[in-house]
């Protein structure tokens, strides 16, 4: 049975799978680890009881995703050895220690003290709840910096060496750790995780105001979302244009799917709008710009663009795929920017808080983050293709020896119960946003109906809800 | 590049921090197992509740031990990483599949109520149960041995599966059960504890007819096991393992009647302990039994020195901080006063 199914083409369906549902919830959870830090830090220099009922609303958003971002990464932990142990064995001497640094420094603190963090605002001071909350910030960062290195070394490998067999050796860790790549991934990874929480953020807050509920705290959330657009969205197009020149000098073949290049040619045109043809190595309804490619790349307008055709066929990345993604995740980010260019307008003109038209603009850009953070994935993940680690090791060449049969039932598997549990979380995030923030005295006032669950088999039956 | 080769022995240090990791796993996630196991037998829903909240605020550092052992292993001994992990294929991917279950029920159920809370109640038992069964099994399989060729696993898809690791599938979930039921009796009091303590008293004979079982079988089945546990001079050094053992059962047994409360939970580790160290000895040096050895599967000397940095300043660093967050949660977790 699903014998003449490719392994190695459902073990990458299954790895894009996981890796873009588990990409998800960090690309939220680093974002809003970081505000919740500034709010509690607000609430603690003024006393505004109003930062307290803001952190307590979005705490509980921040436990569920931080719970599927958990077990969907506890899967990928295991999925390079079951379905690309030879990619394991191959790179296991320079990635295993990132990763395992990762764990180290990360993982236990992120979770450790996300324990404090949910459970413990009334068994320890104010002060350490907040380091608690610093921490777990803290920690989510370092997790983006071991791990965005691993992948920036697969994008841009050097400081190694090949020995027998294919297996790399590390030569020079520092090498390893800060290649090519990895400053400009890492910059704008954690820029795009805080604009996707920031939009989150800001489009809930737009809601309220729209609804005319909760207001004060919708205000404290989208002003502090309003912030983020206005100085991160433009810097972010900044951050993802010296990201872009430094594949071009890199991983030329990822910059011609990116600009839907075929042919090398000096004053290549910017291709805004196309059909790339694999086959055929053309483009098809192609709308172009002259020359402004090489203007952005070489920043000369005859400057020389590498096309496709410069490398053999079965060294392409799939063009249509990168081409697409890149388009989709430039143009969320121009509306991101707009998105402050319009904050900063209505801020002067003092209708930030009241005007309808933005308040829909706000609620319609919700996700934009994560389709954003998807898109760029695409982009540099399918760009790197056919390799897995640039040049040296074909994605191919890296598959386990599962057959077929194994991994179809367990791709279906993952398939419903990621579906189901995303749909359960959608659910229960969307009842939280609903009953928006607790005024203080209703949840922790003389009645004590609502104690944090470490208490709620005394305080009642039914049990309670977190914090 | 430093490398400290010429002076440690990179490989046997490596063989123990990674059993380390994976017994802290075993025995940290395993009480939170054991209590996802005992879920639904619980006599009321207070009771679940209590239960949940014991281990609610740590499960998540406990789960990341098991991510250490798996990240652990590809970090130092990537070879047995990339042999194991497709051999053990389906069992490692409904393992997940049940952590998935069980790891969300914690958050879900909090915001859940009437029905919809029975579902995360069920997900949480059977998410536990799956996933200690499926350890359980990876270890029948693990000391069963692997077909290996070259440097990958050359067996076939169900190779892990057969009556004797369903056998110690069913141990591990009784062991785990052992475990939840002590820690209850740790962390509650009043009828929570007095079902916990009768589940416990009830569970360790299971245990202990389990070890045996698996004490006798390992040497019958392997000829290297035999005589390594039962040429002289061996057995005088080795015999102190299973008599320790079965005093701990014995004191137990005793303590349980007793209605003591917290020695019972530490002597279901030691319990734990001893079990994993007649493993260890058993099958030593394989990393893949019988078929790779710790050395041969050890990564190259330079990341297994750089990894070793970290480890030696971030553990204390890492015990330190788990253990204060311990302490955070101490007490029963129903004594706890009125805010």
């Amino acid at each position: 049975m699903f014998t003449d199914l490719d392994p190695v083409f459902l073990a990458r369906v299954q790895f894009t799978f996981t890796v873009a549902f588990h990409i998800l919830f960090p690309a939220f959870t680093i974002g809003l680890a970081s505000w919740l830090a500034v709010v509690e830090w607000r609430l603690l220099r003024t006393g505004d009881k109003i930062y307290e009922e803001v952190y307590r609303m979005w705490v509980k958003i921040f436990a569920v995703t931080f719970g599927l971002g958990v077990v969907s990464g506890i899967v990928l932990s295991f999925q390079f050895g079951t379905n690309w142990s030879v990619f394991s064995d191959k790179t296991g001497n320079v990635l295993g220690p990132l990763l395992g640094y990762e764990v180290l420094t990360a993982f236990f603190l992120e979770a450790s003290f996300l324990g404090i963090m949910l459970f413990g605002w009334d068994r320890v001071s104010r002060k350490m709840h907040f380091a608690a909350t610093v921490i777990v910030a803290f920690g989510t960062l370092l997790s983006a910096f071991w791990i965005l290195s691993a992948n920036s070394w697969m994008q841009t490998p050097q400081g190694y060496e090949i020995g027998e067999g294919g297996i790399f050796y590390p030569t020079d860790w520092i090498e390893i750790i800060f290649n090519p790549s990895f400053p400009y991934r890492l910059i704008h990874m954690v820029t795009a995780a805080y604009l996707t929480t920031a939009f989150v953020v800001g489009g809930i807050g737009a809601y309220y105001l729209r609804r005319n509920l909760h207001v004060r705290h919708a205000r404290v959330m989208l002003g502090m979302a309003m912030i983020m657009a206005v100085f991160v969205a433009p810097a972010q197009i900044l951050f993802g244009d010296f990201h872009g020149l430094n594949s071009f000098e890199y991983q030329p073949a990822k910059v011609a799917a990116i600009e839907g290049l075929w042919e090398t040619r000096q004053g290549a045109p910017m291709v805004l709008f196309a059909w790339p043809d694999q086959e055929a190595e053309t483009n098809r309804y192609a709308i172009e710009i002259p020359k402004l490619s090489s203007l952005i790349l070489t920043h000369d307008w005859n400057g020389e663009v590498r096309g496709l055709k410069e490398w053999p066929a079965d060294e392409r990345p799939p063009v249509a795929v990168v081409f697409w993604a890149f388009r989709i995740m430039v143009g969320l980010g121009v509306l991101m920017a707009l998105t402050g260019l319009f904050a900063i307008i209505l801020f002067i003109r003092k209708k930030l808080f009241d005007t309808p038209w933005f308040q829909y603009w706000c609620m319609a850009l919700t996700p934009a983050g994560f389709l954003a953070v998807l898109a760029g994935w695409f982009v540099t993940e399918v760009g790197r293709q056919p390799y897995v680690v640039t040049g040296l090791l074909r994605t191919a060449e890296s598959a386990s020896p599962v057959a077929a049969n194994q991994i179809l039932p367990s791709l279906i598997a993952f398939i419903l119960v990621y579906l189901f549990i995303f749909g359960a979380g959608a659910y229960y995030i969307l009842r939280l946003i609903a009953k928006g923030p607790q005024i203080e005295d209703e949840v922790f006032g003389a009645h004590g109906v609502d104690q944090p669950p470490i208490f709620t088999d005394m305080a009642s039956e039914k049990g309670g809800d977190h914090v | 590049m430093f490398n400290f080769a010429s002076f440690l022995d990179l490989p046997l240090i490596w063989y123990g921090l990674i059993a380390t990791a994976i017994i802290l796993y075993v025995i940290l996630d395993g009480f939170g197992l054991g209590t996802g196991i005992l879920f639904p037998f619980a006599p009321t829903d207070q009771c679940r509740d209590r239960m949940m909240n014991s281990i609610a605020p740590v499960w998540d550092s406990n789960e990341t031990w098991l991510v250490l052992g798996g990240g652990g292993l590809f970090a130092a001994f990537p070879l047995a990483y990339a042999v194991l992990m497709p051999a053990l294929y389906i069992p490692i991917i409904i393992m997940l599949l049940g952590m998935i279950f069980r790891g969300v029920s914690f958050e879900f159920r909090f915001k859940a109520h009437g029905r919809s809370r029975k579902l995360w109640d069920l997900t949480f038992h059977v998410g536990s149960l799956t996933a200690a069964l499926m350890q359980g099994m990876i270890i029948g399989a693990y000391v069963q041995g692997f077909t290996v060729e070259g440097r990958s696993f050359a067996g076939g898809a169900f190779d892990w599966l057969n009556a004797y690791s369903v056998m110690t599938g069913v141990a591990v979930v009784c062991g785990y059960t052992l475990l939840g039921a002590t820690w209850l009796v740790m962390k509650t009091d009043g009828a929570t504890q007095e079902w916990a303590r009768r589940c416990a008293a009830y569970v360790m004979w299971y245990v202990a007819a389990f070890m045996g079982v698996v004490s006798i079988s390992m040497p019958m089945m392997n000829p290297d096991i035999r005589s390594l546990w039962f040429d002289y001079p061996n057995y005088l050094m080795l015999m102190p393992v299973p008599l320790l053992t079965a005093c701990l059962f014995f004191i137990l047994w005793f303590d349980l009647r007793k209605e003591r409360e917290y020695r019972p939970f530490f002597l279901s580790i030691g319990i734990f302990l001893l079990g994993y160290l007649g493993i260890g000895i058993s099958l030593w040096p394989w990393l893949v039994p019988f078929a790779i050895s710790v050395r041969d599967a050890a990564a190259a000397p330079t990341s297994q020195s750089l990894l070793l940095v970290g480890i030696t300043i971030l553990l204390p660093v890492m015990l330190g901080y788990i253990g204060y967050c311990y302490y955070v949660f101490r007490g029963k977790t129903s004594h706890e006063p009125f805010y």
